[in-house]
């Protein structure tokens, strides 16, 4: 039984060896993927070429450490990168001691009169005294529409009937906000494209007369990769201070704010969820990264791997390997990582092939987590001379260690008996990463390591070892709870 | 045939729906690659470049900055490659090739609106936030008096902040009966009175405004079913057109959203709003291939005549416009 475990694990650390680093050729696939991704997410196509080349650049000849393989490796890499580029975040208004003017602008139709509510409604949940700013003479009954949103927050808003000059209008709107002692001043402006010379420049003029301290490019969640056109238009007549991406509350993928953020470099301020005015969030480069890029599973393989063994940790725990120096201690550690709720069953489930064993915990009436707590547990029962080394423990030791912990001292045995088993296969292991590990465990499991309750053999016909009722396992967890207390009490 | 299966049987009825996109493409290229054997391939043209992996990166990216995605354009470059593959050709020439097969599964018949035999004809109007709804409606409208019709339009966008206004102005401007709801009003209901109105007046055309929404807000998008079938309750096989309006500037969710509102509404066509700015609108590709869903109108500004049929060959040249500048 155990020889052929060891095999296994031998052949599995010589699979992962040459993993060790990303080059060109084990990148490919996964570039590949990441680049049809991401076309699909709408990000425009000359920005994923430039996007492609510094990911590629900046992963290779990094060491393959904690995820399955490089592929996945490369994915989080590109999330990674994703993060950085779409950061970093900034969602104040920079407000000054005296009037602030806000300046929202974009293409028709993207949300900006639903923006500067929200804004509004930002400004006043922050005891700030706002108003909103009729500088769409465009639209039919735009400026009702930014009536009936101020009306609805209690805001004052200014607009003149009959104009035909939003420059005139800004301009007038900020003398009056002055004499009334408002604020911040957030001026809506009609919609236009950005191959309209003229509106371009009218535009420009309301910036270089009413002089906005910040001026937001509203464009929506789900434009495609015309987001390039428009992004350097607006940023080229005024340059932008920030971006507003809407209409997220959708299925969108958003890679436009990709697009955006290549073109004008500007911090992204919020994305917009919803049509009420409460629907305003502020920018998480992480949270529009995994969206933008897809690949929900892999993402989350990756997310759980690192969760599992931090960079440092793992680390540690190689140059102990290495010396020789692996205890029971160490073994705790390991099993700790395993232990926190839902991350064993997540982690084996995402693993190619895993997906029957998944299975099998959740239906097989096996608790991956639960039997890697009671080997916690039953190191935890034991004096640190004996976790060093397990040799001392004799019978009377084991009734202790058995009792302390609340199994049966057999399940002490089975404990020290694979621990034996796991000291040289970790020491075969060091500088596999995570891979190995993992590898390592699952063959430890279907060893019946994590059941110390049965010992191996347990799952088959054969098993003679005595499994609990649920009233002796209810009266063990009782006496595991008291166990624990006495020893917070204790420590 | 993967993502080349039509999904429903083609309502306008017209020939490009058998062998599907693929197949069109195909037998279009065969044709092409002949005629390039016989009279281009041995006469070196100024220009000519050799179909290698340079150049066939060039044409996926004027393919993508379509926004007819990722997918379609490996294909299309796979067949360039699989067809032209070492031999000399201009850009312009395999881009022709493309036009070609864009073209014939653009291709539709030319009467847009499918009128009811008799009575008021009904065109439910739907579609995401802010794509041009209301402002589409107003076109047709413009157009639909100029034909010496009479129009009663539904306010049932009763969410939005002013839309009731917005339509109001349209119709005044343009000498339209309204039928209006109050703000947070039940739109069915909005809907059946406009429709009641317009069997009332005998109109010859009644056009629904519906507040925009996401395809993937299921309440709301049963809501268009409700809609439709108060309309359809009051007039038989009413309404007569489900229009989906998608903005040109769309990208990859136009497909997600012709899926969402085709299932929700059954929408019969699209008013391709906003083709006047720099995005190309191309996203209507997969979906002609996928719904079947033909365009029936483009928006080109921002006022009621900025209407235009939809005409595939004008829509397809200008998708690759800037790539013949210069050329004959
Ligand atoms: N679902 C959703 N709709 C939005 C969002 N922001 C704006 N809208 C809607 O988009 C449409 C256009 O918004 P509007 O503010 O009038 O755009 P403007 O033309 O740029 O001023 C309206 O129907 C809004 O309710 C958002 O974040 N999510
Ligand atoms: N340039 C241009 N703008 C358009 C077009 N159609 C609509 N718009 C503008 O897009 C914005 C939203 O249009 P609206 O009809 O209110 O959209 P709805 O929310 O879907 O009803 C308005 O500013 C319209 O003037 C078009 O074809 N071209
Ligand atoms: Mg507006
Ligand atoms: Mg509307």
């Amino acid at each position: 039984m155990f020889e052929s475990l060891q095999d296994g694990l031998q052949s599995a650390v010589k699979t992962l060896r040459g993993k060790g680093k990303l080059t060109e050729a084990n990148m490919r696939d996964a570039l590949g993927l990441v680049e049809k991704s991401l076309l699909e997410a709408d990000v425009s196509y000359e920005v994923v070429q430039a996007f492609m080349g510094q990911v590629t650049e900046r992963a290779l000849g990094t060491r393959v450490l904690l995820s399955l393989d490089p592929s996945e490796e490369v994915i989080g890499i590109v999330r990674d990168e994703l993060i950085n580029i779409l950061g970093p975040v900034d969602p104040s208004l920079h407000l000054r001691g005296e009037l602030t003017t806000l300046m929202l602008c974009g293409l028709q139709g993207s949300g900006k009169t639903t923006t500067c509510g929200k804004l509004a409604q930002l400004l006043l949940n922050n005891n700030a005294q706002p108003m909103l700013v009729a500088a769409d003479l465009q639209r039919p009954a735009a400026i009702d529409q930014l009536h009936v949103l101020g009306e609805q927050l209690g805001v004052p808003v200014y607009s003149e009937k009959g104009a035909n000059d939003p420059v005139r209008v800004c301009q007038d709107a900020v003398k009056k906000a002055k004499q009334e002692g408002v604020q911040v001043l957030i001026l809506d402006t009609a919609g236009r494209l950005a191959i309209d010379d003229e509106l371009m420049r009218q535009l420009q003029a309301i910036d270089q007369r009413v002089g906005p301290d910040q001026v937001y490019f509203v464009v929506d969640g789900m434009t495609g990769q015309d987001a390039v056109n428009s992004a350097k238009a607006f940023n080229d007549a005024l340059e932008l201070d920030g971006v507003i991406m809407t209409k997220l509350d959708g299925d969108a993928r958003g890679g436009a704010l990709m697009s955006v953020k290549h073109i004008t470099g500007v911090p992204i301020k919020f994305i917009g969820t919803g049509e009420h005015l409460d629907a305003l969030e502020p920018f998480r480069p992480d949270g529009m990264a995994g969206r933008i890029l897809g690949m929900g599973d892999i993402l989350a393989l990756v997310d759980t791997a690192r969760q599992v063994v931090t960079e440092k940790q793992q680390e540690a725990l190689e140059a102990k390997i290495r010396a020789g120096e692996f205890t029971l201690d160490d073994f705790k550690v390991q099993l700790e990582s395993f232990s926190k709720p839902g991350l064993m069953k997540k982690m084996i489930g995402l693993m190619p092939g895993m997906g029957e064993m998944a299975k099998m915990m959740d239906g097989g009436g096996m608790d991956a987590e639960g039997d890697a707590r009671r080997l916690i547990a039953i190191i935890n029962s034991m004096t640190h001379g004996e976790r060093r080394n397990p040799k001392v423990i004799d019978p009377s030791r084991r009734g202790r260690i058995a009792a302390g912990a609340g199994v049966v001292p057999q399940q002490v045995n089975e404990l020290v008996k694979q621990f034996n088993v796991v000291a040289p296969i970790m020491k075969s292991m060091a500088g596999q990463g995570m891979a190995g590990r993992m590898q390592a465990i699952q063959q430890l499991q279907q060893s019946g390591m994590m059941d110390p309750g049965g010992g191996p053999g347990i799952r088959t016909k054969k098993g003679t070892g005595k499994r609990l009722t649920p009233k002796e396992k209810a009266k063990m967890k009782k006496q595991r709870e008291k166990e624990r207390r006495r020893r917070r009490r204790g420590s | 045939m993967g993502i080349f299966d039509r999904k429903k049987p083609d309502k306008a009825g017209d020939k490009t729906a058998q062998g599907g996109f693929l197949g069109l493409f195909k037998r279009g290229l065969e044709k092409t690659s002949q005629l390039l054997q016989t009279d281009v391939r041995d006469l070196f043209k100024e220009g000519d470049r050799l179909v290698d992996d340079d150049f066939l990166n060039e044409l996926f990216a004027i393919l993508v900055k379509t926004d007819m995605g990722a997918g379609p354009a490996a294909e299309i470059r796979d067949k360039i490659k699989a067809d032209f593959r070492s031999r000399k050709i201009e850009m312009a020439d395999a881009l022709q090739t493309v036009k070609d097969q864009l073209l014939e599964l653009m291709q539709q018949p030319e009467a847009p609106i499918d009128r009811a035999a008799s009575g008021p004809t009904v065109i439910l109007v739907v579609g995401v936030n802010g794509s041009g709804k209301t402002t589409s409606i107003a076109k047709l409208t413009k157009m639909f008096i100029n034909e010496g019709s009479q129009v009663v339009l539904g306010a049932a966008d009763t969410f939005r902040a002013a839309a009731v206004q917005q339509l109001t102005i349209w119709a005044e401007r343009l000498g339209a009966e309204i039928v209006k709801g109050e703000p947070s009003s039940d739109p069915a209901s909005v809907a059946h009175r406009a429709v009641a109105r317009a069997i009332e007046l005998n109109a010859d055309v009644c056009i629904i405004d519906t507040a925009g929404r996401l395809q993937t807000q299921t309440s709301l998008m049963q809501e268009l079913g409700k809609i439709r079938r108060v309309i359809g309750k009051q007039i038989p096989d009413a309404p007569h057109e489900a229009i989906l309006v998608l903005d040109a500037t769309a990208g990859q969710n136009g497909i997600s959203q012709a899926r969402g509102f085709s299932e929700a509404a059954d929408c019969s066509g699209i008013v391709l709003a906003k083709i006047d700015g720099s995005a190309k609108g191309g996203v209507v590709i997969p979906i002609r291939r996928e719904f079947n869903l033909p365009v029936k109108f483009v928006g080109v500004g921002e006022q009621a005549e900025d209407l235009a049929l939809f005409n595939a060959h004008d829509f397809v040249e200008a998708m690759f416009a800037e790539h013949f500048a210069g050329q004959r």
